[in-house]
């Protein structure tokens, strides 16, 4: 009986689960009490959907090991078709969130299945410069489709009245898609996909069908964007097409590599960070983005340094001791 | 009826015969030596058998199963598995996982076993896990089942290629170079693995190799190639003393 329970403590399902209540308690607690400033509390709803961006991206990027710079068209499909939906819809606003998240994430994945099966045969800045060009096609073709509202925007769009409900919502939507990333990514499927990435030859050799498996990427990747879209849309009340150029891919890449390529925690940790930066610099005026480009090359080339590396490999060996403890005294 | 049967197999790049009317015929559970100078075509062969190239001429069969021209994937799933000259392994994943993508293809959970963790994703990770854990041990290679395969050593790199190969369940293993860059303990340490593997799992193997001491050891028949045509074939010994090879390697 008890260590059975030892064993349920050590498990990652009950510290993923009982880490992200906790960090949903804390922050909820500190919005709900008024403590954190308006501006802080966007910024909050801004880092679940941008962390559920790069995420995305992450799979393509990091897993895959695929350059797109065309994300912001996968994110943007999803917004705009997940938020007609609700717009054009009557229902409440909950079905109206989770049907929008249904819609914007399935239009996002059929075009994202189109696309990886018409860039199949490009690798590298082939395909970086496809999928580029690809993000700008889609922000054009937005402006000129009835009801999505040109070069002025969608508005309109409905918004959850407390800052604490629409902070959980988009916090839910992140955390779903973490556990969806990191089962995806710990199963055959996800095996494949990083064996691709290593050498194709080798895994052509046994047996993996890398072109099926490159879609299947492209397509959950687009999907997890198009949710991400949804998500910023219902923040925002209202999109634009100029929400969706190739600033948000490039942003969205910088997340990535700074998070350290095929790591989910560096992804979130790093987005984090580059939400909030720009706010935190804000009492600087003007030498804000200049300082703000010294601390991303500041921060690289920490990451890259030994010593840096060396207290990550202590951390990951505390995190480890720290679980094996219980099992450890288990096996006694 | 011989295990792999090839008949008049040939490639051309542009206007350059890299291989020309190749006759090969292994028995079922024999050692066969691929042989030849540098350049003589002997990688583009297992290209061919294994489906990175197209054959411009001549055909192929496995079992009387024809398989020239399918593509890799197919070929792999109808039982041949291959290493690789320049050791090709998936140099960010653990050893154990290396094994595990090599078994992926008889894995049969679904992707939505995958995303939510349904039972069979349990069940069959850990029946798979087992079974790669069985094929280290095979290698001596249980120790490092959770090292990054791009930190082995050489020669356990060497052995993990073999090993993800079998764990494709091939009927014909097809060894490129596997003595490559080894020392003499460590080929003669080979030799001993490659005859091991051929009695446990009942293999037939073909192989090319620069290290005569290694064929001469193990293969029991070879073909010697050059420039893209075959020189001579038969028993090892016999192949070997040929006018024609020995001119081949050492000149007039």
């Amino acid at each position: 009986m008890k260590s059975n329970l030892r064993k349920i403590f050590a498990s990652r399902v009950f510290i993923g689960g009982a880490a992200a209540i906790a960090i949903w308690g804390v922050l909820a607690l500190l919005i709900a009490a008024g403590i954190f400033s308006r501006s802080m509390q966007s910024l909050l709803i801004q880092i679940c959907y941008y962390v559920t961006l790069a995420l995305s991206l992450d799979l393509v990027v990091g897993y895959l090991g695929d350059l797109s710079l065309g994300h912001a068209a996968f994110y943007a499909v999803g917004a705009y078709s997940g938020c007609a939906f609700a717009v054009y819809t009557n229902l409440p606003l909950a079905l109206k969130f989770i049907g929008g998240l249904l819609v914007g994430g399935i239009c996002a994945a059929i075009v994202g299945f189109l696309i990886s099966c018409a860039i199949l045969k490009l690798r590298g800045d082939y395909l970086a410069i496809v999928t580029l060009a690809f993000g700008e096609f889609v922000r054009s073709i937005v402006k000129i489709i009835p009801g999505l509202g040109g070069t002025k925007g969608l508005l309109g769009i409905p918004s959850f009245d407390s800052r604490v409900v629409g902070f959980t919502a988009s916090y839910i939507v992140l955390v779903l898609v973490i556990v969806a990333i990191y089962n995806f990514t710990h199963s055959r499927h996800g095996r494949t996909v990083t064996a691709i990435r290593d050498n194709a030859i080798a895994a052509e050799s046994v047996g993996i069908n890398i072109k099926r498996t490159k879609v299947l990427v492209f397509t959950i990747s687009a999907f997890i964007a198009g949710l991400a879209g949804v998500v910023s849309g219902f923040y925002k009340t209202s999109i634009t097409p100029g929400d969706f150029d190739y600033n948000v891919s490039i942003e969205a890449l910088v997340m990535v590599v700074l998070g350290g390529m095929g790591s989910i925690r560096g992804t979130v940790i790093a987005s984090a960070i580059i939400v909030l930066l720009p706010e935190l610099l804000r009492g600087m005026d003007e030498y804000r983005m200049l300082i703000y480009a010294i601390v991303l090359i500041a921060m690289m080339m920490i990451k890259a340094s030994p010593k840096c590396r060396a207290l990550k490999e202590k951390l990951d060996g505390k995190i480890n001791g720290f679980r094996s403890r219980f099992t450890r005294k288990r096996a006694k | 009826m011989s295990m792999l049967k090839v008949e008049n197999l040939g490639i051309t790049f542009g206007g350059l015969h890299a291989v020309e009317n190749l006759n090969l015929e292994i028995e079922k559970n024999e050692l066969y030596g691929l042989i030849g100078p540098n350049g003589a075509g002997k990688t583009t062969v297992f290209n061919m058998l294994t489906g990175v190239y197209k054959p411009t001429t001549g055909k192929f069969w496995l079992d009387g199963e024809e398989l020239t021209g399918r593509s890799s994937i197919e070929i792999n799933r109808k039982g041949i598995a291959r290493t690789f000259q320049n050791i090709r392994l998936f140099g960010n994943m653990t050893v154990a996982e290396n094994v595990l993508v090599g078994l992926n293809n008889q894995m049969r959970y679904g992707l939505a076993s995958s995303f939510l963790r349904l039972p069979g994703f349990f069940k069959e990770e850990r029946d798979y896990s087992k079974r790669a854990d069985e094929l280290l041990a095979v290698f001596d290679l249980y120790d490092e089942r959770d090292t990054l395969a791009s930190n082995l050593p050489y020669g356990k790199q060497r052995k993990l290629e073999i090993a993800r190969a079998l764990a494709t369940s091939p009927r014909l293993l097809l060894l490129d170079e596997p003595a490559a860059g080894m020392n003499p303990n460590e080929t003669a340490e080979l030799m001993n693995t490659i005859r091991f593997v051929r009695e446990k799992f009942d293999m037939t193997i073909l192989l090319i190799e620069h290290d005569m001491r290694l064929v001469m050891g193990i293969c029991e028949r070879v073909t010697v190639l050059n420039f893209g045509t075959e020189l001579a074939s038969g028993e090892t010994s016999k192949a070997l003393n040929d006018p024609a090879v020995v001119k081949a390697y050492l000149g007039d």
